[in-house]
């Protein structure tokens, strides 16, 4: 079992928590993931690492309640434990030999980005951070994010804070007015994600981007994350999951993650209402 | 006493076809008392026990039936855990009819005598009768650790228990088991069977930690150097599924084996109470001819599919599942298409609607009939396709269970450890010693795709080597 020892609302549907683990803790590195099982008959869920303290032993996810699985782990406060907790899987994000890089954040991804900006700002590297959300309700990690970009645009949808528009808007108008990026870091939906490379491709800057499919054991044994880049299947949980941007086939995965809609809406409603009869 | 002479084995006792292929419980229900000892009185005792050659882990097999035909049950189970960690499992799912009854002597006119059978009977009865736990051995005060909890692993785990050695698993999925637990379906091998004999491992006093990762949580250099173990063995199974390289493989219903099974099996996806989710396939086509190819079979019926196909691109001859896995598949309904290779798989496209949620569902599989060459220099007849065969069928999901290759996670984080091209750890074979001193290796992250009483052998083979590398090392 896995204790939840710090619990924090970031907004209406995120939430942070930080989970004791420190085997996990004394490994982890920005980029990788862990998957996950709040109790017995749950599913395993892959989450992205979102920051992690050595020395205390824990490991910071944040994570928007979308379905069952993840409703039930924000039903989980500081005291009580989950199932299972493993990782760190993937590889680390590339970060070495870096001088000026766009970190490009949509919605709940930012928590993923956030390490990956800390470690590039740590590394002395330049770091030009484009965050966006669909209001300013949704806005999460503002602070923490300030503190490590030497440059920060924020971006919303409906202008209800920062700059109004997309996240591909300020990248577009960066590269036109010349910033030299080395490489450009995208996490967040698929569809931002194809966007960004979209912007970046025609001006050859190397984009990273980091998928988050569908999984199961998230160790290389049952196929479910495949993915095509550059034509070939890889798979996100031991090949990733950081791939190449201009190579993954974003239309594809798009329509993969669809898969198991229906089931996951089934779920999640079944779960609530499960959670509203407990209340009552 | 006169032995039974009856040239036909005791029929395994079973549900019934239309029965067991809309439920999850076990297929076959197991010999009773009566019919154990009439199948035992087959066996003539023959003194140069060709059956023991041919058995991977040496169980003394005319001595376990001889107390069969006492009655002596108990006397024969210890006989049989003399020799093997987990004899309920091996009675279920060795290839009998390859290994030790391929040798029996009433096999040559007739049918050989139902090994197989006699020892899940005694496994079981052991199981039902007998509650006192097996002695746990003096500690001699070494640490193993074993990486990975499937058959390999279990077996060098329990065999180096057995001589005081401390031993702890590190299993990185949340139960113990491997194979067993997310590869071999419920009506196969029940769950609770393969509980109990780890829970036995347990009583001889193994330590088992879930969800750790070797290559990735920790490393075996850690193990080595930080951690205090004397030795690691690595049984890390199968790894990443090999798909075709056809058109259509990304659509939405193309599954692998393995993590359709993983979902039934592990995550009990078929359970109503599970989060689970698997896709309900009403006609399913699954491509490969081995074990697991029948498991997704005959688990997609379990879930409600009306038709299940079969795809396999040789013919019955060369099928490489167990014959009763064949003629089960068969009896529950499951269609054979031999000499057949798919070549696409089809899925919905609206071109209208980009936002459809049925664009990308597979609709069916294109395949293209084969026919056998002649033989190559290792007596294989390579399939070739017949031009203008090609034919569509309708399905909604489509399983490929064409193997698998090692899971590239400690390869690349052991300095040192040497592999083959295909990415197997390379060993020597006697020992299972492999390039690292102090580190062995056995089951599939050897061998690639085998069976579980192979990956058994080579984890007790890599125990006594282990065992007398401790040993030595003490003494210099």
């Amino acid at each position: 079992m896995y204790k939840v020892v710090a619990k924090k609302s970031l907004n209406a549907t995120v939430t942070m928590m930080e989970i004791e683990a420190p085997l996990v803790a004394k490994k982890a590195q920005p980029g990788q993931f862990i998957i996950l099982r709040v109790n017995e008959n749950g599913e395993r869920i892959p989450l992205t690492i979102a920051g992690y303290d050595r020395k205390r032993g824990t490991v910071r996810i944040i994570f928007q309640v979308v379905g069952a699985t993840t409703f039930k782990l924000n039903q989980k406060n500081v005291g009580e434990s989950i199932a299972d907790f493993v990782g760190p899987l993937g590889t680390p994000t590339h970060t070495e030999g870096l001088n000026k890089v766009c970190v490009v954040g949509g919605g709940v991804g930012c928590a993923i980005a956030l390490p990956v900006a800390q470690k590039l700002h740590k590394m002395g590297c330049h770091v030009h951070g484009i965050i966006g959300f669909r209001s300013k309700d949704l806005l999460i990690l503002e602070e923490e994010f300030r503190a490590c970009c030497d440059r920060l645009t924020i971006m919303t949808d409906d202008g209800s804070y920062g700059r109004q528009g997309v996240v591909t808007l300020p990248l577009q108008e960066a590269i036109d007015a010349g910033e030299a990026y080395d490489r450009v870091i995208a996490i967040g939906p698929l569809v931002m994600m194809k966007f960004v490379v979209a912007t970046t491709k025609p001006h050859g800057i190397p984009t990273t981007v980091s998928m988050n499919p569908i999984m199961i054991d998230g160790t290389g044994m049952c196929g479910g994350c495949r993915l095509t880049v550059d034509g070939k299947t890889k798979f996100a949980c031991v090949d990733g999951p950081d791939f190449d941007g201009f190579a993954v086939d974003f239309d594809e995965a798009m329509e993969r993650s669809t898969m198991y809609r229906d089931f996951e809406r089934h779920a999640y409603s079944e779960a609530c209402n499960l959670f509203t009869k407990e209340v009552e | 006493m006169a032995a039974n002479m009856n040239l036909r084995k005791n029929p395994m006792p079973s549900q019934p076809p239309e029965i067991r292929a809309h439920n999850f419980q076990e297929v076959a229900t197991g010999y009773t008392k009566d019919i154990a000892m009439d199948e035992a009185m087959r066996c003539l005792g023959c003194k140069h026990m060709p059956c023991v050659s041919g058995c991977p882990v040496n169980i003394h097999i005319p001595a376990f039936i001889e107390k069969v035909k006492e009655g002596d049950f108990e006397g024969a189970y210890q006989v049989i855990s003399a020799s093997s960690s987990l004899p309920a499992i091996c009675g279920r799912v060795c290839p009998q009819e390859n290994q030790c009854e391929k040798h029996c002597v009433r096999g040559i006119k007739g049918e050989p005598v139902g090994i197989g059978r006699l020892e899940r009977f005694v496994a079981d009865w052991h199981n039902t009768y007998v509650k006192t736990p097996p002695k746990r051995p003096a500690s001699n005060g070494h640490k193993v650790a074993v990486i990975g909890a499937g058959p390999a692993g279990l077996a060098c785990a329990g065999d180096l228990a057995k001589k005081g050695y401390a031993v702890t698993i590190f299993e990185a999925l949340h139960r113990p088991g491997g194979v067993l637990t997310y590869g071999i379906p419920e009506f196969r091998l029940p769950k609770s069977i393969v509980e109990l004999e780890v829970n036995t491992l347990r009583t001889l006093g193994v330590q088992i930690e879930t969800n750790v990762v070797v290559g990735k949580t920790i490393t075996v250099e850690e193990l080595l150097e930080e951690m205090g173990f004397a030795a690691v063995f690595i049984g890390t199974g199968a790894g990443l599924p090999r798909f075709m390289g056809i058109p259509g493989e990304s659509l939405k219903g193309v599954y692998s084996a393995n993590e359709y099974l993983t979902r039934s099996n592990l995550m009990k996806a078929y359970e109503e109470n599970s989060d689970t989710p698997i896709m309900r396939a009403k006609r399913v086509a699954v491509v490969g001819g081995g074990n697991v190819a029948m498991d997704a079979a005959r688990t997609a019926l379990r879930l409600g599919a009306d038709k299940v196909y079969i795809v396999y691109r040789r013919s019955m001859e060369e099928i490489p599942a167990r014959r009763e896995e064949v003629e089960h598949a068969e009896e529950e309904g499951v269609e054979l298409l031999l000499l057949t290779n798919p070549i696409e798989i089809l899925g919905y496209e609206n071109p209208a609607d980009k936002r459809d949620m049925k664009n990308g569902l597979v609709t069916g599989i294109r395949c293209v009939k084969m026919e056998l060459g002649e033989p190559d220099e290792r007596g294989r007849r390579s399939p070739a396709e017949i031009p203008g065969t090609e034919f569509t069928i309708d399905v909604d999901a489509v399983i490929m269970a064409i193997g698998t290759s090692p899971n590239p996670l400690i390869k690349k984080t052991t300095k040192g450890l040497e592999v083959n091209t295909r990415g197997g750890i390379v060993v020597t074979e006697e020992t299972g010693a492999t390039s690292l001193p102090g580190v062995y290796a056995g089951g599939d992250a050897v061998t690639g795709a085998a069976t579980v009483i192979l990956a058994m052998g080579a984890g007790k083979t890599a125990a006594a080597s282990i065992d007398a590398y401790l040993q030595k090392r003490q003494l210099s």
